[in-house]
């Protein structure tokens, strides 16, 4: 037995770690931890495996990983998805008083005249779904997904709101739900973190980390946020002046003394250290090569429309198939361009927002071609939304000269696929104006216990102790959105 | 009063004794049967659910009579009683706990037992004071104790067949004592005079050296700043900056000066309402102004300050009480006999306070550094000699200086007024830029509101704006509806403003009609319908007075008076209470919905904690009963916290709930005899409490553990030997700048931002401006906070984000760490320096210099082993530097020797406390 596999298997039977993490560890937790800590498949010894029997995802999961892409500022459904003739008949007419008494915007008041939908939309597929000519591309792909088109939040700013899609909770401090899941099922990469962030489209979102953060579960279990300039993880690269064989050496006479000083104490903890360093140096090496896109064919580039080099959507799109095919459990994309208030000249649902979707029509057909002619749609869940939608109403503090529309909470449309989701489907309707959700409502919470349903766990069981009290994703609320899985 | 306390003391003391004495027949609750009930019942009989009109949650609500219409449990007569039929029941539709498997025999017959000797209840343990006499088991015979505190430790081991190790040597002593209260490492100096010292005093004498030590509060002040989330911006989208380092210089002050816990725990929760509070006693109270605050565009304030005074109730509970509130504010808590009531009572006491989500944080305590304090304390003495003597201030003092200029200036007519300090608000009012010294007017109809304005000598008011658009103002008093004074246009001013910054400002003069009184002054901004996303932007308001006392006097006194405005002070968010006609009321929300209020509460504390004996008690006399002798949970909470610093995890493990979910206390008498002993005989003082722990054996001993021990007592929990941690983050990185020779140790001052990677950006932008100079290599605890993206080192070695009240940093070992001491520049420049100043040293002798210095480590002189594999290092990356990879560095020696630098900082034993 070399030294690291003794380390491996030393760690699983004292796991020093189970006395702080009580719950998790006694419970699924340990396997994540396991993972993380470079015990996955090769490491699994047996009394590891013996810890954790009976424990592991509560049924089968469908999905190994998830690829969320959240368009932050949250983008318009009206222009996208959800066609309203109606809306466009309204064009220009003041919003009725009962629309708009005892509801709070961010920015609209008075009376706001009703905006009709700014671009032509068109069905397609054989499930005749609508979506706008802003996404040409990937309207070949709607036979793909399902469609959730009465989705409703409790939040309409932006902070509070993309905190409540990612961690169930608007205020800060809760784990997200990439965190709940390698919590729950680890990471099938020992080289690389479990879970990823990517972001593009400019500038920080408004949640910021804790959008990705860990809240009260360890902090081993936060996402990684990867970058496209300077280190992809913070102290990646070796100074200039050591290079790889000297850095080799360093780790090498680290992990010696180490285990002079492991001889002497007996503490495990050492153990688990010096396995942390050989695995620090391997992903010196694993994540530059995977995040470097540089070697995928032309025909991926021209696919996805990469810029090499840059922080693009399309490249994280790449990037994101990659660490899923390379087995990591929770890939985060967030593109942040999509807050549409119309507050100045191409900010609005129209010519602005037509830009925007430039830039993700053709990286998402092509991520979710890629994926199927891969075969890894079947075992990837992909989800694509904003963290709420916008009004029907124009917003009015921009005046007559431009076109936005305000946060609105009560009715947006996201959409989801891959992972036995079914294929070309339509749930959920909103009103004539796209402005309450009338028939297959779902919630952030529905939709949150939907995406862990598929990774195979009962969003009510998935629980950690914290303050007295069992915490979980979705609080006390969500329901599984069986009317679009099969 | 000492009798009356006595007097409620008395019948819990006996209870408490009953309880405790040893009958075996007679069955107690605390013992046998909560643990039953919290494991098997309480999730569908407690607080939450009450499945059949059944919850164990109260004795009163126990023995009610259920939806069946008698009650479940009779006390006396087990066989008539519901519940033990229940659990016996044949048939399983009937039988519980429903569809899991039925309780033990032993179970059913304690409970049996229990109900037929009258079902007596007890209270959770943590909710019964300690009691005043324990006194420490004696010792297994071969044993020596250094205090009581080896008493308890030591006959617990020999319960568990264990025995305790001998004391560690003294070198690793003094690095374990070092760290441990003033998270410097010793200097080499230090080990040496420490080994030469061999009276019986050495290490009494160095405790007392380290707690004198001015860094003492520097260690000390990091845990109890996760407890106060403290951080330098407000969090949430914006996270902009709040200017609050003065209360982490309080903090690390009344920790330096030992201020006993007592009078530190009333300071920080209402400093504010004792009598004639001190500057000081107000910024202890920035305590509760840590909460978040949210300047995202659009928002509800008042929804974030009941939010951040909600937070206030859960942080000031799990604190003082290690108990969680968080669960009550939605309904009575699922397992601890605390109602939904309870939280509203409780949140009345914080619910008064002037705060209310406003940009500006006010209120504020306005403060000099010594510097300008001197200037402005020279300058205010200058001009008070020199003005009429009806237009002097009695004299100048020491204190509240700021408070004493306002008032001249006033009296001198000279009325400048910041435009932020504004007292309310309507949304789409912000505060511009970093710094926030201007707001900015992002809607039409939008106004600001400035509190009770003295008009009466005033002819006009002017502002200083600068606007793209052009505009204008009305000026309103009482309501944006009322009588208008005064209207004014603002005219376009710039193109554009560089840097979101303008570059002038104007002004913009408006008469008023005469006014008499004080009165609440409106601006209320307006652009003829057309709307525009920056409107205009003002920066001060000047009242102008008819015959300003200040046009009298001569250009000198106006001049020295236009200097003294400009030495700004530090402003601190503090707590302000509400005067009594503005008192707000207070009402339970239903399901913890500030928008659903119930019930109109009154302020009080939790029934199973007691009563607080005041009519109407107020916020301080909260804070007074926290500290009382009634109070059962405030000196064990703390003593667990100063524990768990020392032995890297409490006596209760879940320092953040001694309720009955909580984990049971390893040595429950031993808590209770520090709790006490730390109340009445150390009177509060947090440093005798410290050395009262470091002197015992049991924190003396060695941390080698054996394979016996390592089965018998895994974690050590029950101390058999020396505790081995992991440091936090802070003293690693300090401990890195001490050994490299680059710590600057200069203590107190604003916040510093030491290198961190460049590509990190937060909402607003870049962020982060490098320290420079000596501001680089400040102690740990002196890093600028930034919530939404925290240094990022520092996470990765577990310090939480400071967005909530964080009572544990769970340790992690993670790779990431790896990568911060190999590869972070701080730690790189760290080894840099260090290779230099050992290549300096020992240039014909690297051998000996890599042994002196490992020691610095390895506290003991290092093994040769262990000295050998870096030599090693050094000389095969010293021939690679000049062979192979001769293009890495020009200075082959320094790189070779950096290397094994930037190795000893990797150490294990270079992160762990030992």
């Amino acid at each position: 037995m070399t030294i690291w596999e003794e380390a491996f298997l030393r760690k699983a039977q004292y796991n020093s770690r189970r006395h702080f993490l009580k719950k998790c560890t006694s419970g699924i937790g340990a396997l994540a931890l396991g993972s993380l800590m470079g015990c996955g498949r090769e490491g699994s010894s047996a009394a590891e495996t013996a810890f954790l029997a009976g424990q592991g995802p509560h049924f089968a999961p469908k999905a190994k990983s998830v690829i969320f892409l959240h368009m932050a500022g949250g983008p318009s459904h009206l222009e996208l998805f959800d066609y309203k003739p109606t809306l466009q008949k309204l064009n220009g007419q003041a919003t009725p008083a009962s629309l708009m008494e005892g509801k709070e915007f961010a920015f609209l008041k008075g009376t706001p005249k009703l905006l009709g939908p700014q671009t032509n939309f068109a069905q397609y597929g054989e499930s005749r779904a609508y979506v706008s000519d802003y996404l040409p591309e990937f309207a070949k792909m709607v036979d793909e997904v399902s469609f959730l088109k009465a989705m409703h939040t409790n939040e309409f700013n932006h902070a509070p709101a993309q905190l409540f899609m990612h961690t169930g909770s608007p205020r800060l401090g809760k784990p997200s739900m990439g965190a709940w899941s390698i919590y729950g099922l680890g990471s099938e990469n020992e080289d690389l973190p479990g879970y990823v962030v990517l972001n593009s489209g400019g500038g920080a979102i408004s949640a910021g980390k804790s959008a990705w953060g860990s809240g009260f579960l360890p902090t081993v279990y936060q996402g990684v946020q990867c970058r496209s300039q300077g280190d992809p993880v913070l102290f990646l690269s070796n100074p200039s002046s050591i290079d790889e064989h000297l850095r080799k050496k360093s780790i090498d006479a680290i992990n010696q003394i180490n285990q002079m000083e492991y001889e002497q104490a007996g503490d495990p903890e050492i153990l688990t250290r010096i396995a942390q360093y050989e695995l620090a140096f391997r992903m010196q090496t694993s994540v530059p090569e995977t995040m470097n896109i540089n070697d995928e064919p032309a025909h991926i580039h021209q696919m996805y429309g990469t810029e090499p080099g840059k922080a693009s959507f399309a490249n994280n799109c790449v990037l994101a198939r990659r660490l899923v095919e390379k087995g990591v459990r929770f890939v985060q994309l967030f593109d942040n361009r999509w807050d549409t208030h119309g507050v100045g000249a191409g900010n609005g649902v129209g010519e602005g927002m037509r830009r925007s979707c430039k830039a993700i029509d053709q990286p998402i057909a092509a991520l979710l071609k890629d994926l199927k002619q891969r075969g890894l749609l079947e075992q990837t869940l992909v989800v694509w939304g904003g963290e709420f939608g916008r009004t029907p109403m124009m917003e009015a503090r921009t005046g007559e000269g431009f076109d936005g529309r305000d946060h609105h909470l009560a009715a947006f449309t996201m959409w989801m696929a891959g992972a036995g989701v079914k294929k070309g489907k339509v749930h959920g309707v909103t009103d004539e104006i796209g402005y309450y959700g009338i028939e297959g409502q779902t919630h952030v919470h529905d939709l949150q216990a939907t995406i862990l349903e598929r990774l195979g766990f009962d969003h009510e069981k998935l629980t950690y102790e914290f303050q007295g009290r069992n915490f979980r994703l979705t609080d006390v609320h969500g329901k599984v959105i069986n009317e679009i899985l099969s | 009063m000492k009798s009356r306390n006595l007097l409620l003391v008395l019948p819990f003391l006996a209870l408490a004794i009953y309880w405790s004495w040893p009958k075996d027949d007679l069955i107690s609750y605390n013992r046998d049967i909560r643990p039953i009930v919290n494991q098997k019942c309480i999730s569908c009989h407690g607080g939450v659910k009450q499945s059949g009109g059944f919850s164990l949650l109260f004795e009163s609500d126990a023995k009610m009579p259920t939806e069946s219409g008698k009650p479940a449990i009779i006390p006396g007569d087990a066989d008539a009683s519901e519940m033990l039929t229940r659990l016996q029941h044949s048939d399983p539709e009937m039988r519980m706990p429903l569809g899991k498997n039925p309780l033990s025999e032993t179970e059913i017959k304690l409970i049996k037992k229990w109900i037929n000797q009258g079902a007596n209840w007890e209270k959770h343990w943590a909710y019964i004071p300690p009691e005043k006499d324990i006194s420490p088991p004696s010792l297994p015979r071969e044993l020596e104790a250094k205090n009581e505190i080896d008493h308890f430790i030591f006959s617990k081991l020999s319960q568990m067949d264990l025995a305790p190790n001998p004391p560690a040597p003294k070198e690793i002593l003094l690095r374990r004592l070092a760290l441990d209260i003033t998270g410097i490492p010793p200097t080499l100096k230090e080990y040496e005079d420490f080994l030469k010292d061999t009276s019986p005093e050495a290490y009494e004498k160095t405790v007392d050296r380290l707690l004198d030590s001015p860094h003492f509060g520097e260690k000390w002040a990091s845990f109890w700043l996760d407890l106060a989330r403290y951080a330098d911006s407000k969090g949430y989208e914006k996270d902009l900056h709040r200017e609050i380092w003065k209360y982490r210089d309080w903090l690390i002050e009344a920790f330096n000066q030992d201020m006993p816990y007592d009078e530190f725990t009333v300071k920080q929760l209402a400093g504010d309402l004792l009598p004639d509070p001190t500057e000081n006693d107000l910024l202890a109270t920035a305590f509760h102004r840590n909460t978040m605050a949210n300047d995202e565009g659009g928002t509800n304030d008042e929804e974030f300050r009941v939010a951040a005074v909600m937070e206030r109730v859960g942080t000031t509970f799990e604190v003082w009480q290690g108990t969680t509130m968080a669960c009550v504010q939605c309904h009575s808590h699922p397992y601890d006999p605390i109602r939904h009531e309870d939280f509203y009572k409780s949140m009345a006491f914080f619910n008064n306070t002037r705060d209310k989500d406003l940009y500006n944080e006010q209120p504020k305590v306005f403060t000099y550094e010594p510097t300008e304090k001197a200037k402005v304390r020279q300058l205010l003495t200058w001009v008070n000699e020199q003005i009429q003597p009806e237009d002097k201030l009695p004299q100048i003092t020491e204190a509240f200086l700021h408070r004493q200029k306002e008032t001249l200036l006033y009296k001198l007519g000279h009325r400048r007024v910041e435009a932020e300090e504004f007292q309310d608000k309507s949304r789409f009012i912000e505060l511009v830029g970093h710094d926030q010294a201007s707001i900015w007017q992002v809607q039409d109809s939008s106004w600001v509101m400035y509190e009770q304005v003295d008009l009466t000598e005033v002819e006009a008011i002017s502002l200083g704006y600068a606007s793209l658009t052009g505009g204008k103002v009305e000026i309103r008093l009482d309501s944006i509806l009322g009588t208008k004074i005064g209207e004014g246009t603002f005219e376009v001013t710039a193109k554009g403003f560089p840097g979101n910054r303008p570059e002038q400002w104007q002004t913009l003069t408006i008469p008023i009609q005469p006014t008499e009184a004080k009165r609440d002054v409106y601006y209320y901004f307006k652009k003829d319908r057309v709307f525009a996303q920056d409107l205009v932007r003002v920066d001060w308001l000047y009242y102008q007075e008819k015959s300003p006392e200040i046009a009298g006097y001569s250009a000198e006194i106006r001049a020295k008076i236009d200097s003294l405005q400009e030495i700004k002070p530090v402003q601190t968010p503090i707590l302000g209470e509400l005067p009594k006609d503005q008192t707000r009321k207070t009402a339970v929300f239903e399901r913890g919905d500030w928008r659903s209020r119930g019930k109109e509460v009154q302020a009080g504390i939790p029934e199973i904690m007691g009563t607080i004996n005041q009519a109407k008690p107020n916020r301080m006399d909260f804070a007074q009963w926290l500290v009382s002798e009634e109070n059962p949970l405030t000196a064990r909470v703390m003593v667990n916290r100063i524990w768990e610093q020392l032995f890297g995890f409490g006596l209760v493990e879940s320092m953040e709930d001694f309720g009955s979910q909580g984990i049971p206390p390893t040595h429950p008498e031993l808590l209770d005899w520090l709790a006490v002993t730390f109340r009445e005989d150390l009177n509060w003082s947090v440093k005798s409490l410290i050395k009262k722990i470091v002197m015992s054996s049991t924190y003396r001993q060695h941390s080698t553990v054996t394979e016996e021990k390592q089965n018998k007592d895994p974690y050590n929990k029950y101390l058999s030997r020396g505790s081995r941690t992991r440091l936090p983050a802070e003293t690693i990185r300090d401990q890195a700048l001490a050994i490299s020779g680059l710590l600057n140790p200069e203590s107190y001052g604003p916040s510093v931002m030491p290198f961190q990677p460049e590509h990190i950006i937060s909402f607003g932008g870049k962020f982060w401006n490098v320290s420079e100079g000596e501001d680089a290599y400040r102690r740990a605890v002196y890093t600028y906070w930034k919530r939404t993206h925290p240094y990022p080192s520092m996470v990765t070695f577990d310090n939480p984000s400071r967005e909530v009240c964080t009572s544990r940093r769970i340790r992690t070992n993670t790779p990431l760490q790896s990568l911060v001491l190999l590869n972070d520049p701080v730690y790189l420049e760290a080894a840099t320096a260090w290779a230099q100043k050992i290549l300096k040293e020992y240039k014909t002798d690297i051998k000996t210099g890599i042994e002196k210095n490992l020691q610095l480590i390895t506290a003991k002189v290092p093994e040769k082993e262990k000295v050998a594999v870096l030599h090693q290092l050094y000389q095969e990356s010293l021939a690679y530097y000049m062979q192979e990879g001769a293009d890495l560095d020009e200075d082959p020696e320094l790189a070779a020797m950096r290397l094994v630098s930037n190795a000893m900082l990797n150490l294990d034993e270079f992160v762990t406390r030992r």
